[in-house]
């Protein structure tokens, strides 16, 4: 194993990391507001926003990631819609993992015993209010477990961007291995990073799950 | 009408199905202000179903409901349906079997979580209230209890107060003590009697006989989604004309 190798590239690969965890922030972001669309359209009153947010979702979860990306990068400017690789990867990595988080939010959701619903609508409130006062703060901890899931399988799918040029993680360690040939220790080094950042990911959904996942009251 | 004569709860041929299965097939029933109505009857008779189309969760499909001269199911649509809903809600307290207290509340915030929001109480205010609600439950020391710690009758005095809390002018309470240990009903009981001498209007679908004989002005046995027989309860209970009513006790009291 070559250590001055890895000493030399790490400094560029930490650039490379950083470029992962914009690619990851505003996508979550993102799928977090789409998952939220998706799952109050699933549970509306109307059946075209119920059929809408279902379709949705099995076109989101029945084709390849990879594919989608390339649908929108590659054939968006057929369309008139030309984006740059960084942005096309935010966009179609948000309307993807909005897709699986908002199935995660939706069992959440429908874990809660139908018992809250009827003692909350009994006492007055409308749906909007039962759900908001609640359903939700019943549903939290389970969101947040599935948020937590679904943000680690994200960090890891932002590798597909190098495949439209973005220079990540993936695509820095595949330049630095194709200019060393030596791949062990240019995607070792990508590897690592991907590790630590999962790490601080996981970590940080613990804390999150401590702060607002336990509750003093479970359900009786 | 005037408010002096008019029944706090009057039903007139309520209907309801399931697909093609009737659970409820004409049900009349008047209960005047102040009056305790007990329904009894074998479990599948409907029971339930008719405590939840009183106030609306399960919206009858025939028959008009009336709240102290107030049409509950009236043909509204959309907002303007929800909106007459949940005011009309707001005036009937709900008791279930299973308590359905709110498990991220404590016992006092399960009380005041009502007021506060529906009908603009301060908290300060609520949470008076809800002190005083939660002393006459005999549970002023469990206000800051979550659910889970509480004992089942404990949770169903807290529950029969949240109610309360709203001010309702009916009581609607489905098997209040059916989910509890023995050792734990007569407290519930106990409360439920409080409530009665302070001449509250009250709905009871019980599967106690003694207790429906000791509280109710009026015994209704239900079976089969019609009502069989009604009277005070020293008929009803004691001296039933129908024989499916005679059968009925037979086979309660037996167990
Ligand atoms: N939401 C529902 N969907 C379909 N059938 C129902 C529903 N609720 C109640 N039923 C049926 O209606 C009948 C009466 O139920 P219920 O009112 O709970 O009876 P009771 O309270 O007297 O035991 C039962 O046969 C039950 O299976
Ligand atoms: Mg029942």
């Amino acid at each position: 194993m070559d250590f001055e190798l890895i000493l030399r590239i790490t400094p560029f690969m930490a650039e490379a990391a950083w470029m992962t965890v914009q690619l990851f922030a505003v996508t979550l972001i993102l799928g977090l507001i789409v998952a939220s669309v998706l799952t109050w359209a699933g549970f509306s009153r109307s059946a075209l926003l119920r059929g809408f947010a279902r379709v949705y979702i099995s076109i989101m979860r029945g084709t390849p990631l990879l594919v989608q990306l390339f649908v929108l990068y590659f054939g968006g400017p057929q369309l008139g819609l030309s984006l740059d690789a960084f942005t096309a990867g935010c966009i179609c990595f948000g309307l993807n993992i909005g897709a699986y988080i908002s199935v995660g939010m939706r069992g959440a959701i429908l874990a809660v015993s139908p018992g809250q619903t009827e003692a909350a609508r009994a006492l007055g409130f409308g749906r909007a209010q039962t759900m908001r006062f609640f359903i939700l703060p019943q549903a939290a901890p389970l969101i947040l477990r599935s948020v937590g899931v679904n943000a680690v399988i994200l960090l890891k799918s932002t590798a597909l961007v190098s495949a439209i040029g973005v220079v990540e993680l993936t695509a820095a360690g595949q330049r630095f291995a194709n200019a060393t040939y030596q791949p062990f220790e240019a995607l070792g080094v990508a590897a690592v990073f991907y590790l630590a950042l999962t790490y601080l990911v996981t970590g940080g959904v613990a804390l999150l799950e401590r702060r607002f996942g336990v509750e003093e009251g479970k359900p009786s | 009408m005037t408010t002096q004569t008019q029944p706090m709860v009057l039903l007139k041929g309520i209907r309801k199905h399931f697909g093609s299965h009737e659970v409820l097939k004409g049900i009349d029933l008047t209960v005047e202000r102040g009056k305790i109505v007990s329904i009894i009857g074998p479990s599948g008779s409907g029971k339930s179903t008719l405590l939840r189309s009183i106030n609306m969760l399960e919206p009858p499909n025939a028959g008009e409901i009336w709240l102290n001269g107030e049409l509950v199911n009236q043909p509204l649509t959309g907002r303007a349906y929800e909106t007459h809903i949940n005011a009309v809600r707001q005036k009937m307290g709900k008791v279930f079997q299973q308590f359905n207290l709110f498990p991220h509340l404590t016992a006092l915030q399960n009380l005041t979580i009502g007021p506060i929001k529906l009908k603009g109480v301060s908290p300060a205010e609520a949470k008076v209230q809800a002190m005083e609600l939660l002393a006459k439950v005999g549970l002023a020391d469990k206000a800051d209890a979550y659910p889970a710690r509480l004992s089942g009758g404990q949770k169903q005095r807290v529950a029969i107060a949240r109610a309360l809390a709203m001010r309702p002018q009916v009581m609607l309470f489905d098997e209040a003590t059916s989910a509890l240990d023995p050792e734990l009903v007569d407290e519930v009981n106990l409360v439920m009697k409080q409530l009665a001498a302070e001449q509250m209007t009250m709905l009871i679908v019980t599967h106690e006989m003694n207790f429906a004989a000791e509280v109710s002005d009026w015994v209704l046995f239900m079976e089969d989604g019609l009502v069989v027989e009604q009277g005070p309860p020293e008929q009803v209970l004691k001296n039933p004309v129908m024989a499916r009513t005679q059968s009925f006790l037979r086979k309660h009291l037996a167990s």
